[in-house]
C-alpha cells in the first residue's frame, strides 16, 4: 500500500447494525452506516499501521466497577451496550499492551450521560463506556492519572458525576451552554467534589461557536491545563455533534476542526459519543479523526457542503470565549485555595439534586454525602429515589480509599436497614473490586 | 470429458478427466518466454489420440498477466482519477500519466461537485501526445453512481485501445484498491489479448467443440471472451486451482485446513463447512492491493526445495530456495534430501543427499538419521504454527452486528488435506504437529490441474438501492435504474438474482443452471428528522466456487 501511518492506530468499529433505541430514534441502525461506507471507500483499513480489532462483551463485573445499576446490570443494559463498553476496553488494551500507539473506538450507543447510579437510559446512554474502559485499565494495568477531554456538544454530566470525587481523573468538557441545550448542566461552578475540587472543568461555549472558538479553547485552556496536570493517558470523548450540520445542536465545528483538534490534543484513546448528522458530518469527522490520530495527511477531508462561512463565528462569540478561557484557567490554578474556601473545615459535605432521565421519562432525586478526606476520594453515599417509586441507598468506596473511608463505607452498609430502602442497599467497594447488595 | 491446465511458475500441469475419473496427466516445465507454447505442448500431450469432439470443458489457468505485472512488462496506462475530498490521492498515481480530475460523488451516490470539461480535454490531449493507448477511469464512490466515470469516457477521444471503468470491476467499496485493479486491468490488456487470441486459434485448430474457460483467483472460471475485457481477473489463479483440486479429491463439509506443499512454498488455505474461505477484499500482487476476488491463501516460504542451514546452532528451513535438492544436483541440502535419506523417496543421487545431511548433523551434533527426522519434524511444526497464527487472525476479524458478536462464530478445523508432490511423505509429521487427522489423497501432485479441470464458472454482483433517491445500482453490470418507493429487501433480492442470472448467461453460457445464492443482505430505514424517508438496501449475490464431482475412488487411475 502506498500509505503508512506515522503512529500505529487501533480501531474498533462497532456500528451495531442490528440495534436501535426505536426505529426512527437518532440512535438507530443507520447511524454509522455512512461512516462505514466512507472509511471502507477511503481504504483506511488497508493503511499500514492501522489495525482493526473485533469488539467483545464487557462483563457484569466491568460495569459494576463503575455503576450501581438498579436493580441490576442485566435489566438496565442490552447486549449492544455491553459490546460498546467491551469495544472501548479492546481499544484501550491495544494501547496499554503496546500493540498500537493510539486507539479509536467508533462504537454505539454512547455513554457519557450515564451516572454512577443507573435507573435507566438518559441522553441515549445506559452505561458509561469511557468510565468502564478507564476503570478496567486501572484494575488491570495499575493506577494512572487520566484526563478526559469531552468534545461532545452536550455536557457529559454522567462522566462528570462518575469522576466528581476523583483527583486522578481530570474531566474537562467543552459543550454548548447548558442554558440552551440538554442536559442543562456543565457550568463553571461545577468544579468537582470536596476531595477533588478543581478536577472537573467545564467550558460552556455559546451557541454558534465556530471552528476558531473550539481551537482557541484548546490552545488557551485545555492544553495549558493538561500541561499542568501531566496525565499518563489522555482520552477524547469524541462526540461529533458540534458539527455545523448536526440536527439537534447549534454549533459550527467541522471535520477539519475535529481533525485539527485531535492532531493538537493527541489523545491516547478516542471514543465516539454523540453526533447525529449521520450523512453530512460523521463520515467526514470520523475519517478526519482517524487520519489525525494516525499521523496521516487529513487536509483533504472536507464535507461536500463546507464553506468558511458555515464555520465562522461573530466577534462577540470570540470575545466571550476568550474571557471564559481566562476565567476558567485562573480557577484551575487557584483550585487548592478555592477548595479551602469551599470546605470551610466541614467533615462531611452534602448535595441534593434532581436528575432527569429524558430517554426513560423518569425523575430521580439524590441526597449525596461525602466524607471530607485528605487521604483519598472519600466515601460517598447517596440516597436515591425515583418518581416511579424506587428507593435505594448506594455507597461508594473509591479506588485507593484510605482505611478509614473503606471501614466507614462498610459500617454504613452494615447499619442501614432494608426496611428504609425497599429497593436495595448497594455497596460498591472499588478497593476490593466488588459490589455488595442487600 | 474435461481438460484442465494449471500453469505455475516452474511447472505446467495438465489433466484429462473422463467419466469422473482422471484418465491422463502430464507435467511439463513452464517456459516464461513462450507461454503459448507451454500451453499447447501440455494440451497436445494430454489430448494425444483423443477424439477432441468429446471435450466438454477446457479450463486454463495462466500466469501470463501475473508474470507481466511482476516483471513490469506491461503497457503504460493513463489514469483519470476523480478522488473528490478525502485521503491524499498522491499515493494512487500509479500510471504513466495521472490526472486528478475535479468532481465528486458522495457515499449515497449523489454528485456533490461537477466534472470540469476543460480538465478532461487537456488530459485527452496530453495522453494522445504521449501515445498512451490504455486508460483507466476511476472515481471515488463510482460504484454508488457511475455517471461521472461514464461522462469522462464520453468526453475523451473515441479511439483508445482499452479503457477500464472502475465501477465495472467490483461492487466493493475501496477506492485505492479500485484504482489499482483498474490500472492493472488496463496494463495487462495487450499482453493478455495476444495470449487469448492465440489460445482461441489453437482451440479451433484442434477442433475443440468448446471455447476454453479461464481460471480466476476465486476458484471459478470465466469464458475466454469475457476475460478479454477483464484480464486482471486471471491473475494469481494458481493457489485457487489447488484448493479446488483438494476439494475434488477429498470432498468435505467440515472446517478444514488445506496445505499445498510445493518446492519453494507451502500455501495454506481453509474451508469453512466445506466451502473455501475468501480474502475479505481481494488479492495483493506486486504491492498493489486489489478488489480481485480471491480464495484466501497464505504463502509460507517453506517447501521441498527450501534451503537448509544451521544458524546459531539451530536448524533453519527456507525461506529461500537456492535450487533443487542435492540429490538432483542442487547447491544446498533441502527437505527433499531428508526424505530421500529417510528412504521415503527414491530419487536422484542418494549419496549426495546423505552427505549433505551428514554435514548438517555434524554441526548440530546429530546422526544423519536424526537430522533427517528433525528436519521433517521441524518443517511440519513450522507449517502448523503459521497455520495457527493465520487462524487466530481469521477468527478475530471484525464483525458489525450484535448477533455476530454473540454468535462468535469461529473457524475450528477438524482435518488437514495436504496436496503437492511431497504431501504424502509428510503426512505422519503433519498429523503430529497439527494434532488433527491428515488426508493426503493420491494424485496430490496434480491436484492443481484437477482443480482447474473441475472448476466451474463463478460470478458475483452487488446491488445497492436508495429508495429515497429512487435509484438502484449494480455497478458490475453497469446498471442504474429507477425504483419505486415501495421497493424492499425482497424485491431487491429478486432484482439482484435476475441480474446475476443474466450475467452468468453472458459470461458463462454453459453454467446458466448454476445455483445462485445471497451472500449478504441488509436493509436500513433512512430517517430524516423523525420520519422514515426511504430504505437503504444492500444485497450481494454470487455463484459460489464449486467442483464437478469425481466418481469412485481416484486410486484406480
Amino acid at each position: 500500500m502506498m500509505y503508512k501511518a506515522r503512529r500505529r492506530l487501533g480501531l474498533v468499529f462497532f456500528p451495531a447494525f442490528d440495534w436501535a433505541i426505536s426505529p426512527t430514534h437518532p440512535e438507530r441502525e443507520e447511524r454509522l452506516l455512512y461512516t462505514q461506507d466512507q472509511v471502507f471507500e477511503e481504504g483506511i483499513l488497508d493503511i499500514e499501521g492501522i489495525r482493526e480489532y473485533r469488539p467483545r462483551l464487557a462483563s457484569t463485573g466491568d460495569v459494576e466497577r463503575v455503576h450501581i445499576c438498579v436493580p441490576d446490570v442485566k435489566s438496565r443494559t442490552t447486549e449492544s451496550h455491553l459490546i460498546a463498553a467491551g469495544g472501548a476496553i479492546v481499544a484501550a488494551e491495544a494501547v496499554l499492551k503496546g500493540e498500537v500507539d493510539k486507539a479509536f473506538a467508533i462504537i454505539r450507543p454512547p455513554g457519557h450521560h450515564s451516572f454512577r447510579i443507573v435507573h435507566g437510559a438518559r441522553g441515549f446512554c445506559n452505561i458509561n463506556m469511557e468510565a468502564i474502559m478507564l476503570e478496567y485499565i486501572r484494575r488491570h494495568y495499575g493506577p494512572k492519572r487520566i484526563a478526559i477531554v469531552d468534545t461532545d456538544c452536550h455536557h457529559g454530566d454522567g462522566s462528570q458525576d462518575i469522576y466528581w470525587h476523583d483527583k486522578d481523573t481530570l474531566y474537562i468538557s467543552l459543550h454548548q451552554d447548558g442554558r440552551t441545550l440538554f442536559p442543562g448542566t456543565g457550568f463553571l461552578n461545577e468544579f468537582g467534589g470536596p476531595n477533588a475540587f478543581g478536577y472537573t472543568l467545564n467550558l460552556p461555549l455559546p451557541p454558534e461557536t465556530g471552528e476558531e472558538g473550539f481551537l482557541y479553547a484548546l490552545e488557551h485552556f485545555i492544553l495549558p491545563v493538561l500541561a499542568d496536570f501531566k496525565p499518563d493517558l489522555v482520552i477524547n470523548s469524541a462526540g461529533q455533534d458540534n458539527h455545523y450540520t448536526d440536527p439537534i445542536t447549534n454549533m459550527r465545528f467541522s471535520a477539519q476542526g475535529y481533525a485539527r483538534l485531535n492532531d493538537r490534543l493527541q489523545p491516547d484513546i478516542a471514543v465516539l459519543e454523540g453526533g447525529y448528522s449521520i450523512e453530512g458530518a460523521l463520515p467526514y469527522v470520523n475519517a478526519g479523526i482517524i487520519l489525525a490520530l494516525a499521523g496521516l495527511d487529513y487536509t483533504g477531508i472536507r464535507e461536500p457542503d463546507y464553506t468558511p462561512e458555515r464555520v465562522a463565528q461573530s466577534p462577540r462569540v470570540s470575545e466571550y470565549i476568550a474571557r471564559l478561557c481566562d476565567e476558567s484557567y485562573q480557577a484551575w490554578q487557584q483550585r487548592d485555595t478555592l477548595r479551602e474556601e469551599y470546605i470551610q473545615g466541614k467533615t462531611e459535605i452534602s448535595r441534593r439534586r434532581r436528575i432527569f432521565y429524558d430517554t426513560e421519562g423518569l425523575m430521580e432525586t439524590q441526597q449525596e454525602t461525602t466524607r471530607v478526606c485528605h487521604d483519598c476520594g472519600g466515601v460517598t453515599w447517596i440516597d436515591s429515589r425515583t418518581d416511579h417509586g424506587r428507593h435505594i441507598l448506594a455507597i461508594f468506596i473509591p479506588r485507593e480509599a484510605c482505611h478509614r473511608c473503606q471501614e466507614e463505607g462498610h459500617a454504613i452498609f452494615d447499619r442501614s436497614r432494608a426496611i428504609d430502602y425497599p429497593d436495595g442497599i448497594y455497596l460498591q467497594d472499588r478497593v476490593e473490586d466488588q459490589m455488595l447488595k442487600k | 470429458m474435461y481438460v484442465g491446465l494449471d500453469m505455475g511458475g516452474t511447472h505446467t500441469d495438465a489433466v484429462l478427466i473422463a467419466g469422473g475419473r482422471v484418465k491422463r496427466y502430464c507435467k511439463t516445465p513452464t517456459a516464461p518466454e513462450d507461454y503459448l507454447h507451454t500451453v499447447t505442448r501440455a494440451l497436445d500431450e494430454v489430448l494425444e489420440d483423443i477424439a477432441t469432439g468429446e471435450v466438454r470443458r477446457l479450463n486454463l489457468s495462466t500466469t501470463v498477466c501475473t508474470n507481466a505485472i511482476v516483471t513490469g512488462r506491461t503497457s503504460p496506462v493513463g489514469m483519470l482519477l476523480e478522488p473528490g475530498p478525502g485521503l491524499n490521492p498522491a499515493g494512487l498515481t500509479c500510471g504513466a500519466k495521472n490526472f486528478i480530475l475535479s468532481g465528486a460523488i458522495d457515499h449515497r451516490g449523489r454528485p456533490t461537485s461537477s466534472l470540469v470539461a476543460t480538465e478532461i480535454e487537456a488530459a485527452d490531449k496530453e495522453l494522445r501526445k504521449a501515445a498512451i493507448r490504455h486508460l483507466a477511469i476511476v472515481g471515488k464512490f463510482s460504484t454508488r453512481n457511475p455517471e461521472h466515470e461514464l461522462q469522462i469516457k464520453e468526453a475523451l477521444s473515441p479511439d483508445y485501445d482499452f479503457i477500464t471503468l472502475g465501477h465495472r470491476l467490483s461492487g466493493r467499496l475501496n477506492y485505492p484498491r479500485r484504482v489499482f485493479s483498474a490500472y492493472l486491468n488496463s496494463a495487462v490488456a495487450s499482453v493478455y489479448e495476444a495470449f487469448a487470441a492465440a489460445i482461441k486459434t489453437y482451440a479451433s485448430s484442434r477442433q475443440l467443440p468448446v471455447e476454453p474457460d479461464i481460471l480466476k483467483a476465486d476458484g471459478g472460471t470465466l469464458s475466454l471472451a469475457a476475460s478479454r475485457s477483464l484480464p486482471v481477473e486471471t491473475i494469481l489463479s494458481g493457489p485457487s486451482a489447488s484448493i479446488m483440486g483438494a476439494l475434488a479429491l477429498a470432498p468435505s463439509s467440515r472446517d478444514t485446513i488445506i496445505l499445498d506443499i510445493g518446492g519453494t512454498t507451502t500455501d495454506i488455505a481453509f474451508l469453512a463447512d466445506g466451502v473455501p474461505l475468501f480474502e475479505p477484499l481481494g488479492i495483493t500482487l506486486a504491492g498493489y492491493p486489489t478488489l480481485i476476488r480471491a480464495l484466501y491463501s497464505y504463502s509460507l516460504g517453506l517447501g521441498g526445495d527450501s534451503c537448509l542451514r544451521v544458524r546459531d546452532g539451530r536448524l533453519s528451513i527456507g525461506p529461500e530456495r537456492l535450487g533443487p535438492a542435492l540429490a538432483l544436483g542442487g547447491p544446498a541440502p533441502t527437505p527433499t534430501d531428508a526424505l530421500i535419506t529417510m528412504g521415503r523417496l527414491d530419487l536422484g543421487d542418494k549419496g549426495a543427499a546423505r552427505r549433505g545431511l551428514e554435514q548438517l548433523g555434524d554441526q548440530l551434533g546429530l546422526t544423519t538419521g536424526e537430522v533427517a527426522a528433525a528436519i521433517i519434524k521441524q518443517m511440519a511444526t513450522e507449517i502448523a504454527s503459521q497455520t495457527r497464527a493465520l487462524l487466530e487472525g481469521i477468527n478475530s476479524r471484525p464483525v458489525y452486528t450484535v448477533r455476530e458478536v454473540l454468535e462468535d462464530k469461529k473457524l475450528r478445523p477438524e482435518q488437514v488435506i495436504v496436496i503437492g508432490a511431497p504431501a504424502p511423505l509428510l503426512a505422519a509429521e503433519l498429523e503430529a504437529a497439527f494434532g488433527l487427522p491428515v488426508v493426503a489423497p493420491s494424485l496430490a501432485g496434480v491436484a492443481n490441474a484437477i482443480g482447474a479441470a473441475l472448476s466451474q464458472p463463478t460470478t458475483e454482483i452487488t446491488l445497492q438501492a436508495d429508495t429515497e433517491q429512487g435509484f438502484l445500482t449494480i455497478p458490475e453490470e453497469g446498471i442504474r435504474e429507477k425504483v419505486q418507493r415501495g421497493f424492499n429487501l425482497e424485491a431487491a433480492r429478486r432484482r439482484a438474482l435476475a441480474a446475476l442470472q443474466d450475467r452468468l448467461r453472458r459470461l458463462a453460457p454453459a453454467a446458466a443452471s448454476a445455483e445462485l445464492e445471497v451472500v449478504e443482505e441488509q436493509s436500513f430505514n433512512m430517517v430524516s428528522g423523525f420520519y422514515t424517508t426511504g430504505k437503504n438496501i444492500r444485497v450481494k449475490v454470487q455463484v459460489k466456487p464449486r467442483v464437478s464431482p469425481l466418481e469412485g475412488d481416484e486410486h484406480d487411475v
